[in-house]
């Protein structure tokens, strides 16, 4: 099973490809908003859980694709790593 | 009276008077610039050019050139100015579209433009000046055409008020540029505000940035020419060098300064101007783009002294709103200035999509009527149709009037973009980027996007070059707009790319 570092060290590279590209990955600390400061927004959260889904074999709830659940690194890994 | 008839009453007022100054130092006196545009007037009027004609004028900006302008005018003809810088493709269109009679050409440029032009009729005639400057040039070519068949003199035409004193060319929607065609009553009406409102004498020296086939530039040469004070051209390359045009404005004691704001932008963020003295600059005008309040606030700290007027006109109705900005200019003041309250000669009307007036305090299109307003687009009906609404012109601009009749720019009618279904205004994006100390230009451009519908992409240089964090940006913007109007995309620039009117090239950063 991934540790909640790996988890959270996929999830990061794939959100500085995709949403970030050329971005030191420095700033993007645990703590970043990524919903409220438009970093995510709700099409983008879906292609990250597609992603996340199909890479650590889980499955995401509709109601769980929101700013409560998904807005920083941090809860993201929270909430795979509590799907493993 | 006619446009022609502005400058030559100050002529007779003040012949011996300097009338034109180049950056080089050259110039010539009312007296003498009379003199050459009579010539280039008897020359053209032997050529065949009548009352009605067009007469291209393809030179870089030089006495010579205004020499021309006058010359053309006083044939009774409209001058066509192209720009110097563009491709000969490009002009050989032009001269083509409204079929001149005649053009007057810098040799630098006479071979490539002869490849272009495919008039049914034949090409005109040429008029080649081998090197414009100074006046010198034309009077050598001349010279040269009266010693082989002398152009006997001949008096100034007075033509009716509704015949075309000028096309300019403007990029237009089917990617072929198009021609406003602007009338002696539309250029004398304007001239006549700048008259009353700038109050020019004999002692001011006004600057010449904007090319001349800008609108910016009817201000420019006929406000002085009509008032005997100088005329100070600045060149195309020294107008894009912020430390030689700091020093130019300084040197030819300039008293009215107009531009475009990206211009004093790259003035008073790379200019040097502390230091230098200004004391005789009395007014800067600027038109064509919002200013940031950034760098307002940054200029007039610089020159505290003088007086700062917003000019807001498309180049169908030349200016025909403007505002006077009243220091001081708040710490915490990020909202650009209003365009201010339609230009007294003219009449303005604000109406919705329906094309109905709204309220007092909505948004909606600024329509303008009046003197100033085009005769239409050359031999464009459908397009000259659709810019009307009756008799007021639709200038594409969406305003909202303020407490007080002061309208303020809201955005371009086509800046205006849903995302997701919301209804976004891309220059309050800006606006937003421009509060951040790092951010020296800022473009936001929507790009088409299957599932979003549009894509925001904003286009950054940075006061020390480096690029910042987009994560940091996004805080930054997330802060003050809703999270639909973060920029999707942050791309940076060393300087933004601008258009030949020095305004940020918004279609190459679309299409790029």
């Amino acid at each position: 099973m991934p540790s909640p570092e790996d988890v959270k060290a996929t999830i990061k590279t794939y959100i500085l490809e995709e949403f970030l590209p050329g971005e030191d990955p420095d700033e993007l600390t645990d703590s970043v908003e990524l919903m409220t400061m438009g970093i995510l927004d709700s099409i983008s959260v879906m292609q990250l859980v597609s992603f996340v889904e199909e890479k650590f074999d889980c499955s995401f709830d509709a109601h769980e694709l929101s700013v409560d659940h998904m807005n920083t690194l941090e809860d993201i890994t929270k909430l795979v790593t509590s799907k493993l | 009276m006619n446009l022609h008839q502005y400058f030559e009453r100050s002529a007779a007022q003040s012949a011996e008077a300097c009338a034109i100054e180049q950056a080089d130092g050259a110039t010539i006196s009312y007296a003498e610039l009379a003199a050459l545009s009579d010539r280039v007037r008897d020359r053209l009027m032997l050529e065949g050019v009548e009352a009605g004609d067009r007469v291209g004028l393809y030179l870089r900006k030089t006495i010579d050139t205004v020499a021309s302008i006058l010359g053309v005018l006083k044939a009774g003809a409209a001058y066509v100015p192209v720009d110097p810088t563009a491709p000969a493709s490009r002009n050989g269109y032009i001269f083509d579209n409204c079929r001149v009679k005649a053009a007057i050409v810098e040799s630098r440029f006479s071979e490539k433009l002869e490849a272009e032009l495919q008039q049914p009729s034949g090409a005109p005639p040429l008029f080649v000046v081998d090197e414009a400057g100074g006046g010198r040039g034309l009077e050598r070519m001349l010279d040269g055409l009266d010693e082989r068949k002398p152009a006997p003199k001949s008096e100034s035409r007075e033509v009716p008020m509704s015949n075309l004193a000028y096309i300019l060319y403007t990029s237009g929607s089917t990617g072929k540029p198009k021609g406003v065609m602007l009338t002696h009553e539309n250029a004398t009406s304007f001239v006549d505000w700048c008259l009353e409102t700038f109050e020019p004498t004999a002692d001011d020296v006004f600057s010449s940035h904007a090319p001349f086939h800008f609108d910016l530039s009817i201000l420019d040469i006929y406000t002085p020419l009509s008032s005997g004070a100088k005329l100070v051209l600045v060149p195309e390359d020294v107008g894009k060098e912020p430390l030689g045009l700091a020093a130019l404005i300084e040197e030819k004691r300039i008293t009215v300064w107009y531009s475009a704001p990206s211009i004093l932008t790259m003035l008073t963020q790379r200019g040097e101007l502390e230091g230098r003295d200004y004391s005789s600059l009395r007014a800067v005008l600027f038109a064509g783009e919002v200013f940031p309040v950034v760098h307002l606030r940054s200029l007039h700290e610089k020159w505290p002294h003088t007086r700062y007027f917003n000019l807001y006109g498309p180049t169908e109705t030349n200016v025909c709103t403007y505002y006077e900005v009243v220091p001081p200019i708040p710490e915490d003041r990020t909202e650009p200035y209003p365009i201010g309250a339609v230009c007294s000669q003219l009449e303005g009307i604000v109406v919705d999509l329906d094309d109905q007036p709204v309220e007092k305090g909505d948004e909606g299109e600024l329509c303008i009527k009046g003197p100033n307003v085009l005769n239409g687009y050359w031999e464009l009906p459908e397009q000259t149709a659709n810019a009307f609404l009756a008799d007021y012109y639709r200038t594409g601009d969406i305003v909202v009037e303020e407490d007080g009749g002061n309208f303020r720019f809201v955005g371009r009618r086509d800046r205006m973009v849903k995302k997701r279904g919301y209804r976004v205004e891309l220059g309050e994006i800006e606006t937003a980027l421009y509060a951040h100390e790092e951010i020296e230009e800022a473009a936001v451009v929507a790009i088409p996007d299957d599932d979003a519908g549009v894509m925001i992409h904003a286009h950054l240089s940075t006061v020390s070059g480096d690029k910042v964090s987009m994560i940091k940006l996004k805080k930054f913007c997330s802060e003050r707009l809703p999270v639909y109007m973060v920029p999707d995309r942050f791309a940076f620039h060393e300087s933004l790319p601008k258009t030949s009117t020095d305004k940020i090239d918004y279609q190459g950063l679309k299409n790029g």
